[in-house]
């Protein structure tokens, strides 16, 4: 089975008109996600897709009328953040941000909004969420991955992908991936999605991918070392990455020592983690 | 988006900061009419955006206006940590009785704001709440709710501030707490905050750091942004949507997606190759987009050879084999370049660079290897081009 989103998930898109979300919502289509809905404020009444999918003015409506459970945003970095305290208004549990670029100070109220809601956030700057032969919600190519025991954690789009077709080649299937943004400010972290992780019957073993900047990773370190029981694999890209500079990631930058590549290491491998020290090293600890 | 010491200041002031009386001077005879305005005694301050000024020299007192004017004449010439100095901050020179640290920041575990405070003012804070955690005192503020007045009366019992001042530090933490919200900051220091032997609370110093994504919003501080004050390559890469970080190296990276960027770096290094630079072109790159990549990448004269490694999501692989062969077209340099593409539209990408020649490799660890090796062959005797 899969954590977060299975074939039950009906889905919702805001930003489905757009370039972006219409592609995208195509492709989720294509994998087998039941999209049942789009929000373009603006453009309710009308069907996209092929006359598929309604699209609604607002998030409030669109859920009374499908049912949606899962929503996924599209919408441009200015209005993301609208978009998010929309749907988590809606009462739709599980919001997937994949817009890159919203501003920090925008980003830690939204949350605190959603915190006292009892929203999931994934993201911002997620690829979103695949869970093959169940759902996919997101960027996540779905031709990246077959079934398997194999549960992924990323703060990282591409870099994902990489590992996803190592595995593949590899013979090597997955529950559910789950990218959790590359931004300053995330909604859920490593440590509840490795909790969901621990309590999937269907996830046997568990691989991190993390990057420099925050403590995300110190501090599933500390959760793991505490609360897991399955194995744990991680990769931790930056190693390289020099002081004071943002890598590409708004969330990726080393301003002290806790933000680095090694410190993360070190406390991953203290927990009890495999670390390895390249993308298809990964593959030596999975059974 | 780094603030300038002045530039801070300036804002401090206006949420009722009090600040040392000063102003900018960019001439060593400007520094002097200023120090002479001031009554002679000053600090001559280089503006930079780089952190250990005092240590390299770039923070001077002056007793005198003609001291002053020889101080800005020598600071002024003076390059700190590769940032030459263009302008100076000449301020009032003051006794200083107390230094605190006062600053308004992110958690990003938290998710919220908090307010640092420590007696140890003038110090590199990180340093200190390593060393003495005790000395730091970090509050977390509700983001909804704000900065409350208690929370400020907190801080200063953490202090030790006399009650007498207490209605002066809340000012000042509620004046930082709003310029923290208001230009959008992720870091707003004042550092030190001092209390002067004649019992007047003034910022001294201090930073603050704007968040590049909401600069949209403030066209005002957009037009502080110092552009002298960052690498040209930096400036450009802006222009196209890329993020490019030059390293010292002299494997050129092009990639796409900042996790995977920072991997192939990585991965070259692991193998005992050095990356000459950081490149993430980003999700659904143009051939536009890629050729201007190559283009950045090819100006780092340190460059040897050339590793582009695409996964194609959004991006299309044959759009960027496209770009780069333009690139390449209008370049008479001949530097070996290797690619990996996978995903979207490989083999279309592929097949476009083995027309043109040029090699691909099907797996990141061997596209790693040839870069490698073809640094090595270019370093040879003979390169064989």
């Amino acid at each position: 089975m899969s954590i977060l989103i299975n074939k039950n998930t009906r889905l919702l898109v805001q930003g489905i008109t757009g370039k972006e979300g219409s592609f995208h919502a195509l492709q989720m289509i294509r994998y087998g996600t039941n999209v049942v809905a789009g929000v373009t404020p603006g453009k309710g009444g009308e069907w996209v897709l092929d006359g598929k999918v309604p699209v609604f003015d607002t998030v409030k409506y669109a859920v009374e009328a499908t049912g949606a459970n899962a929503s996924v945003i599209f919408v441009p970095a200015r209005s993301a953040v609208d978009a998010i305290y929309e749907a988590g208004d809606s009462g739709i549990p599980l919001i997937v941000c994949i817009t890159e670029g919203i501003p920090i100070h925008d980003m830690i109220r939204a949350r605190q909004f959603l915190e006292q809601k009892g929203v999931s956030l994934i993201g911002p700057n997620s690829p979103g969420i695949l869970s093959p032969g169940e759902s996919k919600v997101g960027i996540i190519p779905g031709d990246a991955a077959v079934r398997g025991n194999v549960g992924i954690v990323s703060r990282s789009g591409t870099l994902t992908y990489e590992v996803l077709s190592i595995f593949q080649k590899n013979n090597i299937g997955i529950s559910t991936c789950v990218g959790i943004g590359g931004d300053a400010i995330l909604g859920i972290g490593f440590s509840d999605v490795l909790q969901m992780f621990e309590a999937d019957a269907y996830t046997e073993q568990i691989v991190l991918i993390g990057e420099v900047g925050s403590r995300e990773e110190t501090v599933a370190a500390g959760y793991i070392s505490k609360m897991m029981t399955k194995p744990v694999t991680a990769f931790i890209a930056g190693k390289s990455a020099p002081v004071g500079k943002r890598m590409g990631h708004a969330g990726a930058i080393i301003n002290g020592d806790a933000d680095r590549a090694s410190n993360k290491i070190e406390a991953l491998r203290a927990a009890g983690v495999h670390i390895a020290d390249h993308p298809e090293g990964i593959l030596q600890f999975l059974n | 988006m780094k603030l300038h010491e002045y530039q801070s200041k300036a804002i401090f002031s206006q949420n009722n900061i009090p600040i040392p009386k000063g102003r900018v001077a960019v001439t060593a005879q400007e520094a002097k009419y200023i120090a002479e305005e001031l009554g002679g005694k000053v600090v001559v301050k280089a503006q930079v955006l780089t952190g250990g000024r005092g240590k390299a020299g770039g923070i001077r007192l002056a007793k005198t206006s003609q001291e002053a004017e020889e101080l800005a004449t020598q600071v002024m010439g003076m390059e700190i940590k590769g940032f030459p100095v263009r302008r100076l901050l000449i301020d009032e020179a003051v006794s200083i009785a107390q230094e605190i640290y006062l600053a308004f920041t992110i958690d990003r575990s938290l998710r919220k704001p908090v307010l640092i405070t420590s007696g140890l003012g003038g110090i590199n804070v990180e340093e200190a709440a390593r060393i003495h955690p005790e000395e730091v005192h970090t509050l977390v503020i509700d983001p909804l709710s704000g900065l409350h007045v208690y929370q400020a009366h907190d801080a200063a019992i953490f202090l030790d501030l006399p009650h007498s001042h207490w209605k002066a530090f809340v000012e000042i933490c509620m004046g930082l707490w709003k310029a923290f919200l208001t230009t959008d900051s992720t870091l707003a220091e004042i550092n030190p905050w001092v209390i002067t032997d004649d019992k007047r609370l003034l910022a001294l110093d201090g930073k603050l750091v704007i968040d590049d994504n909401a600069l949209y919003r403030h066209p005002d501080l957009m037009d502080l942004w110092d552009i002298d004050a960052e690498n040209p390559a930096e400036i450009e890469a802006r222009k196209y949507g890329l993020s490019y970080i030059p390293l010292k190296g002299s494997i050129g990276c092009i990639v796409n997606g900042a996790g995977l960027a920072m991997a192939t770096m990585d991965l070259l290094t692991f193998f005992g190759g050095r990356p000459a630079n950081f490149l993430d072109i980003g999700g659904g790159a143009s051939a536009e987009k890629s050729a201007a990549a190559l283009r950045l990448v090819l100006g780092d004269a340190r460059v040897r050879c050339v590793l582009i490694n695409i996964y194609g999501g959004v991006t299309r692989c044959d759009e960027a084999a496209r770009g780069i062969l333009v690139a390449l077209a209008g370049l008479d340099k001949n530097i070996p370049i290797v690619a990996r593409f996978a995903g979207t539209n490989a083999r279309e990408g592929n097949y476009l660079l083995s027309r043109a020649h040029i090699p691909t490799a099907s797996t990141l660890v061997e596209a790693v290897q040839q870069a490698i090796a073809m640094v090595e062959g270019a370093e040879g005797e003979h390169p064989h081009q």
